[in-house]
């Protein structure tokens, strides 16, 4: 049997200091029990690859079992785990400790939806928003019917659409919008960038249902191209563009 | 039915110019000048609806309205009126699709192409050209 | 009216209006900001009815392109069927008393009743 008799060094250019610690700072609320929110801070250790979401979960891990989180896939790809960190709507698992630049984290539940408790929010409204604008393709032509082929498109048609396609549904831009601040009904830069997304799509023959639905009192034109959305966006989906270029067809500039 | 508390931000959070960005500062001072240039609107109407009193309910207004404090609240409609217009023709033409970027296969870090450089400049110099005409109104009020 | 015709209508107003409005001021610039406000002044500006029609260009122009963006902003603070009915036809009220309000000092003056 072989025996390991040396193990080689890790040569690393920068010195990690294991006692470096952060002060996490997390809002605590249940609104079924809980008169108001209250903050809890806990002490914890960090590298320079920890993500806030690692330090949520050492400390729920080993400091307080009830703190409420919701995650999954820890790489940016579930939409899981928005929640306001220092101030802005951000992925816990996609933000670094070492990228916030300061010793005290804050986490809060994401703004403008209904906290279930603690850092969990409920999605209704960001679903049912996105289900309202009928995110799929609307075509007679199907690929298995007779008589048609392969629904092809160039790689330029692909590119009008796959950025937008890119959306997790985390909500991060529906917290940062400042209409969403106020506003209960409006549809929000997450469905309205969705809209987009099938408009744009040359297989897609529902452009005019879905106009129809969002040009209404709480619909595009509610948005005013302020831009945060786009700002907070982790997967690079741009909404804002996305609802600009969709007003396009409204104004008569696109077809 | 239960009523969900939404936990919106709010006016605060909406009002709010420091998380986001020039583009959410020109969002709030685009909204302060078109309500500032409203209420003007509004007191010009009635300002102006005087001359029917003659000279002497012309004069009598126009008094009120020469003055120092008169003079600088001019300066400040100046001021909005030039910077909701700029910044007003930058947003018609964003709103219309124009300058906000095209659609791209997006990589990482993910930069969003509309909130670009164009606008960013757009913004400041609505900013400046909103000071420079406050000036130039302050210089040929106070300069009579 | 669907909301998009209601903002085109708002950006066509706003076009339209920047040119009038920097016409309106250049007179008071081009005459000499405090001769221009003398009540002779003024009331020859009235009664050139090309100019006349112009500020009454401006104010319909003005007053619709405000209102419809009060009525905006105050959709976007607060919901209800009530309340939004309240502020679309508030806002319609306000801009056709503003229209109407306007319109009398601009008529009485351009017709010499003062």
């Amino acid at each position: 049997m072989a025996t390991i008799l040396s193990t080689p060094k890790e040569k690393t250019t920068s010195v990690i200091s294991p006692s470096k610690k952060v002060t996490l700072r997390v809002a605590k609320y249940n609104p079924k029990t809980d008169p108001k929110k209250k903050w809890v801070n806990y002490q914890i250790p960090y590298e320079k690859w920890t993500t806030v979401l690692d330090v949520l979960l050492e400390a729920k891990n080993h400091l307080d079992h009830s703190i409420g989180i919701r995650y999954s896939c820890r790489q940016a790809s579930c939409g899981s785990c928005g929640m306001i960190i220092n101030g802005k709507p951000r992925l816990a698992c996609f933000t670094k400790i070492t990228e916030l630049d300061t010793t005290m984290v804050t986490v809060e539940p994401m703004k403008n939806f209904p906290i279930i408790r603690d850092l969990v929010v409920g999605f209704d409204r960001l679903f049912k928003t996105h289900k309202r604008i009928k995110p799929y393709i609307i075509s007679e032509d199907s690929e298995i019917t007779t008589k048609t082929t392969e629904l092809l498109q160039t790689p330029k048609e692909v590119n009008n659409y796959i950025q937008f396609a890119n959306c997790i549904k985390c909500g991060l831009c529906n917290s940062a919008c400042p209409t969403m601040a106020t506003d209960s009904l409006f549809i929000g830069p997450q469905a309205l960038a969705q809209a987009y997304r099938y408009v744009a799509d040359t297989r897609d023959k529902g452009k005019d249902d879905r106009l129809k639905i969002i040009d209404e009192s709480h619909g595009i034109w509610r948005c005013h191209f302020a831009g945060s959305c786009s700002q907070v966006c982790p997967k690079g989906v741009d909404p804002a563009m996305g609802i600009q270029l969709l007003r396009g067809y409204l104004l008569g500039f696109r077809s | 039915m239960e009523k969900v508390d939404e936990n919106k931000e709010g006016i605060k959070g909406m009002v709010n110019p420091r998380r986001y960005g020039i583009e959410r500062v020109a969002y709030l001072l685009m909204r302060l000048s078109g309500l500032g240039l409203l209420a003007y609107f509004v007191a010009h109407i009635y300002e102006t609806s005087n001359i029917l009193r003659g000279r002497v309910g012309w004069e009598e207004v126009i008094s009120i309205t020469q003055t120092t404090e008169g003079h600088v609240i001019l300066a400040i409609v100046i001021g909005m009126c030039v910077f909701h217009t700029a910044n007003g023709i930058r947003v018609m033409l964003g709103e219309s699709g124009i300058g906000v970027g095209k659609p791209i296969r997006p990589d990482y870090p993910y930069p969003s192409p509309s909130q670009n450089a164009r606008h960013k400049i757009a913004i400041y110099s609505s900013i400046i050209l909103a000071a420079l005409a406050m000036m130039y109104g302050l210089a040929v009020m106070f300069g009579e | 009216m669907r909301e998009s015709v209601i903002m085109k209508i708002h950006y066509g107003t706003a076009l339209a209006a920047v040119a009038l409005v920097a016409v309106h001021v250049l007179f008071r610039l081009t005459q000499g900001f405090v001769d221009s406000l003398t009540y002779e002044s003024v009331i020859a500006n009235y009664r050139f009815l090309p100019y006349a029609g112009m500020l009454e260009i401006i104010l319909i122009l003005l007053s619709i392109h405000g209102f419809n963006g009060l009525r905006v902003i105050l959709l976007e603070l607060k919901q209800g069927r009530s309340y939004e009915k309240a502020v679309s036809y508030g806002c319609i009220a306000a801009m056709i008393a503003i229209i109407a309000y306007g319109s009398r000092t601009i008529f009485m003056t351009n017709m010499g009743m003062v």
